[in-house]
């Protein structure tokens, strides 16, 4: 309730009129009705606890001894715990929006003076209400499950449903026993205290909720591997099922890792996007398991073979989501991502990780021998190729694993205690992206069961000259003789150029007009295939290009005094105290200057946030396709004055650029015609009609 | 008031990530100084490197680090120094020695044995092209209608 006016009468302060104005309750709390309200929300949250509880059991019951009664029950319990679940959040996000600080939650992360925005996102920017989003997406997939598992058999989705409610039991409990969002304080304070001020941030406010919707989904491919392996059966309709759900995941993480990765270079105030701290590794673990899924998921549809191999990558995509959520909340191993650490709620997460983990993987271990893959093929051919894939995809998930856990094993098993950071990394990991992109444009277009290379590399030789030659041309023309920069011309050049010319190839030997007619009505996975593998070859290049060609200038600045970087030249015009919403800021004003004409104008800030007592920097940046301009502005001088750093960070965009394009592809994938009636047409094929 | 919470904001206000007054005057030895600051964690912080770090501690060993190389240290001078003075646990890069090494070569020998594992997978998966036998053979030359040779 965001109260109008406040008594101070005696005692606490207590309202006596809300914003309405209409409840007028001297002495009294204001609004029995929403009082009841956190009530009913945390009630919903029990209730839908009890249904998950009852969707573990009897649909798994029901499924074993053929009672359809029973398997039917999943539908409308999946439906019944999303309804609660999505309650409960928007009850505590209107104990949000109106400040209501009986609820201790929000008095610790809230503040009347935030902007609404952050209010609502502000729900998911803490501990207890981000597991209860987490809750919701993960309610919300199994009741997509159910809703849109028309095609599936029975037995399989009561199974699937059940094995998804399980999860759930485990995450309420979690959420109810250790970290309960609807707590409420004795005694209201008068105001919160506020939101950390990093986090009120357009980029930050939405990262959550698509890394939530990235790892949960993977749920649901754990669901149906689970569900397989129950059943003892996986073919290529299983294949199929599977798919759209981890191309959703896989798309949502894209995406999380990406808004996160933009939040970080703009807001940390040195430009730089990637950390190889533990909770970054946390999230790009299960994306590159998950994008190892995906690729042998096509294999287990096309071709029926790698089915064990499959079934093992949809448990472990998931095993990484529940690492990756012990790592965040746990504070088992430092990371600059400063959350709600707790280790017993840690302690928790890793006893639900051990036991689905360790159940999935006791299953598997036992019936991995029945998925009897029938797919047989040559050497060269796409399966290899996507066996490689996996080879490279899976090990370089095990080098981010192994350097992230390593700081914790050497000081438990060794009593040395060491750091892993982003050297090792960049040394570690890199290779294995190189060697991908390197495989991918061959490997992509090679033919099913029996390929040849002669015949795969005659369509892409052009690009691979192209490539050679766009890097010496790059060598040629950057100052230092660093290899970084040619090396991503010429990986990103193949791997674009590979997936342009596997379209061209799959477009028939007719005349260009004619071809490039079909192209357009390639199937949309295909569209999906190329588009995303270019989203690949950008981000391959972008970050080369900007880790190779980066410049910086830091100096001391008079007001009024000009200095060149790079092509630009930049002045100090001012530097003022203002005043925003909830913060104070040191205002920077400076212009930018390209062959004495002005062509931008940048305001960076240092902010203080009185009610958190926390300062930040913001940069301010000019974005531009070829490059970025980057200005922060630091700390007055002792001799008058201002610390500013200026970077030019060319092509950082094609970064994030890179990453939409992919998730981009996934989208394309995930509206191909065989996904939107494939696997649901099998009811409503049409009866065959005899000839007249 | 607006006064004090400015002064407050002053004292509040993080000291920065390589300051102008710290960076050396050649610009060859201000480079080795920023690339070796990366290599080294700073020991107060939260997984952050000195280069990068605001901390009061990690300015004092971007100087030292920067005394350390106008003195002539090497590279590898400059950092066995910060790890006599603050242990292994500064280096962002663990070196290789004793358990170290299995944090360096996990991940290779995996490979190893990955493709190995997917090699073999391949060879036992190869189509064989006389994979009939005599039986099948004369089975299928009869469903082709054909008369066995």
């Amino acid at each position: 309730m965001r109260c109008k006016a406040v008594s101070r009468f005696r005692g606490a302060p207590k309202c006596i009129a809300d914003v309405s104005g209409l409840l007028c309750c001297p002495g009294a709390e204001c609004g029995m009705s929403f009082v009841m309200l956190i009530e009913l929300g945390h009630f919903a949250l029990i209730l839908a606890f009890g249904i998950a509880i009852v969707q573990t059991i009897v649909p798994m019951v029901g499924a074993h001894r053929g009672n359809a009664g029973w398997m039917a029950m999943a539908e409308p319990a999946a439906t019944a715990q999303f309804l609660l679940t999505g309650f409960a959040f928007a009850v505590l996000t209107w104990a949000f929006v109106t400040s209501d600080f009986s609820l201790q939650l929000v008095y610790l992360n809230s503040h009347t003076d935030k902007p609404m925005i952050y209010k609502i996102t502000g729900v998911w920017g803490n501990h207890e209400g981000s597991m209860l989003l987490w809750m919701l997406i993960l309610t919300l997939f199994g009741a997509c499950a159910a809703w849109f598992g028309d095609g599936l058999p029975a037995r399989l989705r009561a199974r699937v449903l059940s094995v998804q409610a399980s999860i759930a039991v485990a995450f309420f409990a979690f959420v109810l026993f250790t970290s309960n969002p609807f707590l409420r304080l004795e005694v209201p304070p008068l105001n919160g205290r506020d939101l950390n001020p990093l986090l009120q941030d357009p980029g930050l406010a939405f990262h959550p909720p698509f890394l939530y919707l990235g790892y949960v989904g993977l749920s649901m491919s754990f669901s149906f591997a689970v569900a397989a392996l129950i059943e003892g059966r996986v073919d290529a309709a299983w294949g199929r099922w599977v798919r759209p759900w981890t191309l959703a995941a896989w798309m949502f993480l894209t995406v999380g890792i990406a808004l996160g990765s933009w939040w970080a270079y703009y807001e940390l105030g040195w430009g730089g996007f990637w950390f190889w701290d533990p909770v970054e590794n946390a999230s790009f673990m299960p994306w590159l398991i998950a994008a190892a899924l995906l690729h042998s998921a096509i294999v287990v549809e096309k071709r029926e073979a790698l089915k064990s191999w499959t079934i093992l990558l949809a448990i472990l995509a998931f095993g990484f989501s529940l690492l990756g959520a012990f790592i965040v909340r746990s504070g088992v191993l430092t990371s600059v991502h400063a959350f709600a650490n707790d280790p017993e709620r840690g302690m928790l997460i890793l006893v639900i990780l051990a036991i689905f983990l360790g159940g999935a993987l006791t299953l598997f271990a036992f019936r991995a021998h029945t998925m009897e893959s029938k797919g047989v093929f040559s050497t060269v051919s796409r399966e290899s190729a996507l066996i490689l894939n996996n080879i490279l995809l899976s090990v370089s998930c095990f080098v981010v694993f192994i350097g992230t856990i390593w700081p914790l094993v050497s000081e438990m098993l060794f009593d040395r205690t060491v750091s892993v950071g982003p050297p090792f990394f960049d040394a570690a990991f890199t290779p294995f992206m190189v060697a991908l992109a390197i495989a991918l444009p061959l490997g992509s277009i090679l033919a099913w069961k029996r390929g040849t290379l002669a015949r795969a590399s005659k369509s892409v030789v052009g690009w691979l000259v192209l490539a050679v030659a766009m890097a010496g041309l790059a060598y040629a023309i950057q100052s230092g003789n660093s290899a970084l920069g040619p090396i991503g011309v010429a990986l990103g050049v193949w791997v674009v150029g590979g997936a342009l010319a596997d379209l061209w190839m799959r477009s028939g030997r007719d005349s260009i007009p004619e071809r490039l007619r079909r192209i357009t009505r390639l199937p949309r996975a295909d569209w999906g295939k190329a588009t995303a593998h270019i989203g690949m070859g950008v981000t391959i290049f972008g970050i080369a290009a900007m880790l190779a060609w980066e410049q910086e200038d830091i100096r001391i600045a008079q007001t009024g005094d000009r200095w060149e970087v790079g092509q630009f030249e930049f002045r100090l015009d001012g530097v003022n105290q203002l005043e925003g919403p909830n913060y104070l800021t040191t205002m920077a004003d400076i212009s930018v200057w390209r062959d004495a004409q002005q062509v931008g104008d940048l305001h960076p800030e240092k902010r203080f946030y009185p009610v958190a007592n926390m300062p930040t920097t913001e940069a301010a940046i000019m974005n531009g396709v070829l490059r970025d301009i980057y200005v922060v502005v630091g700390d007055p001088q002792e001799g008058g004055g201002w610390a500013v750093r200026i970077y030019l960070k060319p092509f950082a965009n094609w970064i994030w650029g890179g990453a939409i394009l992919m998730a981009l592809g996934g989208c394309f994938s995930l509206s191909d015609r065989r996904l939107r009636i494939g696997a649901a047409s099998a009811k409503r094929r049409p009866k065959a009609v005899p000839a007249e | 008031m607006k006064r004090l919470v400015i002064i407050l904001m002053l004292l509040a206000s993080p000291l920065w990530a390589v300051d102008p007054k710290e960076m050396l005057d050649d610009p060859v030895l201000e480079d080795r100084a920023r690339a070796l600051s990366q290599e080294l964690r700073c020991p107060v912080c939260r997984n952050e490197s000195i280069d990068e770090s605001n901390a009061a501690l990690a300015q004092e060993l971007r100087i030292v680090l920067r005394e350390r190389i106008v003195a002539g240290d090497t590279d590898e001078d400059a950092l066995a120094f910060m790890v006599a003075r603050y242990g292994e646990f500064v280096l962002l890069r663990p070196d290789s020695s004793g358990a170290n090494i299995i944090l360096w070569l996990a991940a290779p020998a995996l490979l190893l044995i990955a493709l190995a594992i997917g090699w073999s997978t391949i060879r036992a998966k190869r189509a064989v092209p006389d994979a009939l036998s005599a039986a099948e053979k004369a089975e299928l030359e009869k469903i082709l209608g054909r008369d066995a040779p």
